[in-house]
């Protein structure tokens, strides 16, 4: 009886360790890339100051502005309101892809260029693992981060607009216009996007990273630049080209139904197309080729030692 | 019980070869001293051990292959590499809530013991950290870890003698029992000589000399022999002849010990004179320089 009731708890013990035995050392390894990169929410937090400043200094010429917007007919109103928080969600955006590019060509370069790589795999964690860990970063940790910070951003460009434009009463149409809740669930919609999209150049960046010896950037980006123009002189087309540029601006077209008259702006959850996105070709070429690159560095990193 | 087991291990990395089928057996509670000239094989040997580099022939280590199986096998193996593997942008703390996090025979408690005796901060960055401290720091979290196997590769290499003694005390006292196994290579032999149990001379990629430390006191003697039973001494094939502040000093390999007392002063003979000894005897070892200088030479 006794030993019986004494072994349910441990069991229990048992397989509750072995489920988290697999999902420990993903989870520290996560962890671990944020104490080594901070620039993975510190540079994105730099611009969203940058952004800050650069509204409070405009909040001066911003009643007038309003004033004239307020004469402009609704929709493009609107349009006008919303493109300083659009632009704001941009540049951070476009920071998080640099931080992104630059993190994973950095990744499995650095830990054999500082030898540590050596100590790494000293430890019960497995090559896939650590490749999978590093993947996450510019696949989920970045999106969320910027997610956070661009929703605060904008929630803060929110209330000094609304102070600087609390004494001509005007206060009322910022809040009017811009939708917070439902601008939120479209950047989220859209860092999903952009993540997905962009999955096989952080996959070739980090393919690049556990195979070069040195120059890492160089690497990455010189060898398609050199087909480009090699096909450009061969054959005098472009196509190589087209396709990088597809893959670095192709998701919008895919993922969004743009106002013909109002550029990138994205006002209504009407114009989001999940569906188009998903049957487009584009999409899921981008994934193979950035599963193949990733199965790649994962069993790279296991030949590869100290520089 | 066996903790590492080769069968003609070979590697080669282009033309040159590295490991040239080694055999080898490691029993549990073994301290081996594997030691070899630069570019001997030795770090290419540990490498396999370790997972770290694939070969040709058979390997096990603690019943794993360690080429395909290195991650599981890294729960019952520790090892430090080199000298300052450790990366230097973490802190303290974060290395040793990593290894707690990944590793499941790691005792925290112990690390902090470990690291109580020492001046490290638990703040410090490791970038912050003396050399000796980056290698205090590593020994710490290795023995925190309860492995069966542990491989140190120079893991003292550039540390000035009082890490290097306060290491291997540290390692002898605090760390091994007899049912773990330690495998370690080094060019301070002179240091390892009383830690041993097994010793190991490795050159162009061949096992030259393979014996247990009991063998090895047993099998050789030293003798600085009297000027006038040099040619005498001779005569009973040393394997190596020194000669040390005018007078020779012969290293003799199974020759019987009350025979040698009447020649000279009998004593033992330091790992690192049969390593020359070995290594000068071995026909494909370089040549001896030209002009050696000795003792003799300086006093005239």
């Amino acid at each position: 009886m006794n030993t019986q009731s004494d072994n349910t708890p441990q069991s229990a013990v048992v397989s509750a360790s072995a489920s988290s035995s697999a999902a420990q050392p993903f989870y520290w390894s996560v962890r671990r890339e944020l104490w080594e990169n901070r620039s993975i929410y510190v540079a994105p937090l730099i611009v969203a100051a940058v952004v800050l400043f650069g509204s409070l200094v405009g909040s001066f010429h911003l009643p007038n502005r309003r004033r004239l917007a307020m004469l402009l007919d609704p929709a493009q109103r609107r349009a006008a309101i919303e493109l300083p928080y659009d632009i704001a969600a941009m540049i951070i955006i476009l920071t998080a892809f640099v931080v992104g590019v630059f993190y994973c060509l950095d990744a499995l370069y650095g830990e054999r260029r500082e030898r540590s790589i050596l100590f790494w795999k000293s430890l019960p964690v497995s090559d896939l693992t650590t490749v999978l860990s590093k993947v996450t970063v510019p696949l989920v940790i970045l999106p969320l981060t910027i997610f956070v910070i661009i929703i605060g951003t904008q929630f803060s460009m929110m209330l000094i607009s609304s102070a600087a434009l609390m004494p001509s009463g005007l206060a009322a149409t910022t809040w009017s216009n811009f939708n917070l809740f439902s601008q939120s669930l479209i950047l989220l919609y859209s860092l999903i996007v952009i993540a997905l999209w962009h999955a096989p150049i952080y996959g070739w960046a980090l393919l690049v990273s556990g195979w070069a010896r040195r120059a890492t950037f160089l690497w990455a980006v010189l060898p398609p630049l050199a087909i480009a123009v090699l096909e450009k002189i061969a054959f005098d087309t472009t196509r190589f080209l087209s396709l990088l540029k597809y893959r670095l601006f192709g998701a919008g077209d895919a993922a969004f139904a743009f106002h013909p008259q109002h550029g990138v702006a994205i006002d209504s959850l009407i114009q989001l197309t999940p569906g188009r996105y998903l049957a487009t070709p584009g999409l899921w070429i981008g994934l193979i080729f950035a599963a193949v690159f990733v199965a790649l560095a994962v069993r790279q990193r296991r030949y590869q030692g100290p520089l | 019980m066996i903790t590492i087991e080769a069968r003609g291990l070979r590697k080669a990395f282009g033309t040159t070869i590295a490991l040239d089928g080694i055999d080898l057996c490691v029993e549990e509670g073994r301290i081996l001293g594997l030691v070899g000239p630069n570019g001997a094989g030795k770090t290419t040997a540990l490498n396999a051990i370790l997972g770290l580099t694939s070969y040709q022939g058979d390997l096990k280590v603690l019943e794993r292959d360690p080429w395909t199986q290195r991650d599981e096998l890294m729960q019952d193996v520790s090892f430090i590499a080199d000298v300052a593997v450790l990366p230097r942008w973490i802190r303290v703390t974060q290395l040793l809530d990593y290894v707690a996090g990944v590793h499941p025979r790691f005792d925290r408690t112990k690390a902090e013991g470990f690291l109580a005796k020492t001046t490290i901060k638990r703040a410090s960055k490791v970038r912050e950290l003396s050399k000796g401290m980056i290698a205090q720091l590593h020994l710490a979290l290795v023995m925190a870890i309860d492995a069966r196997l542990l491989v140190l590769d120079e893991p003292t290499l550039g540390l000035d003698i009082l890490y290097r003694k306060q290491f291997y005390d540290s390692l002898l006292n605090d760390y091994f029992d007899r049912s773990r196994t330690i495998v370690v290579t080094t060019h301070q032999v002179e240091e390892v000589q009383d830690v041993l149990t097994d010793l190991m001379f490795i050159n162009r990629g061949r096992i030259v000399l393979q014996c247990s430390m009991e063998e090895f006191d047993s099998r050789y003697v030293e003798v600085m022999v009297n000027p006038e039973h040099v040619t005498a001494a001779r005569a009973l094939k040393p394997i190596h002849e020194r000669p040390v502040f005018g007078r020779s000093v012969l290293l003799f390999d199974h020759v019987d010990r009350d025979q040698l007392a009447v020649l000279g002063e009998v004593r033992r003979p330091s790992i690192a004179d049969l390593f020359v000894a070995v290594m000068s005897n071995n026909t494909a070892a370089p040549p001896p320089l030209p002009h050696q200088i000795t003792a003799q030479e300086v006093t005239k």
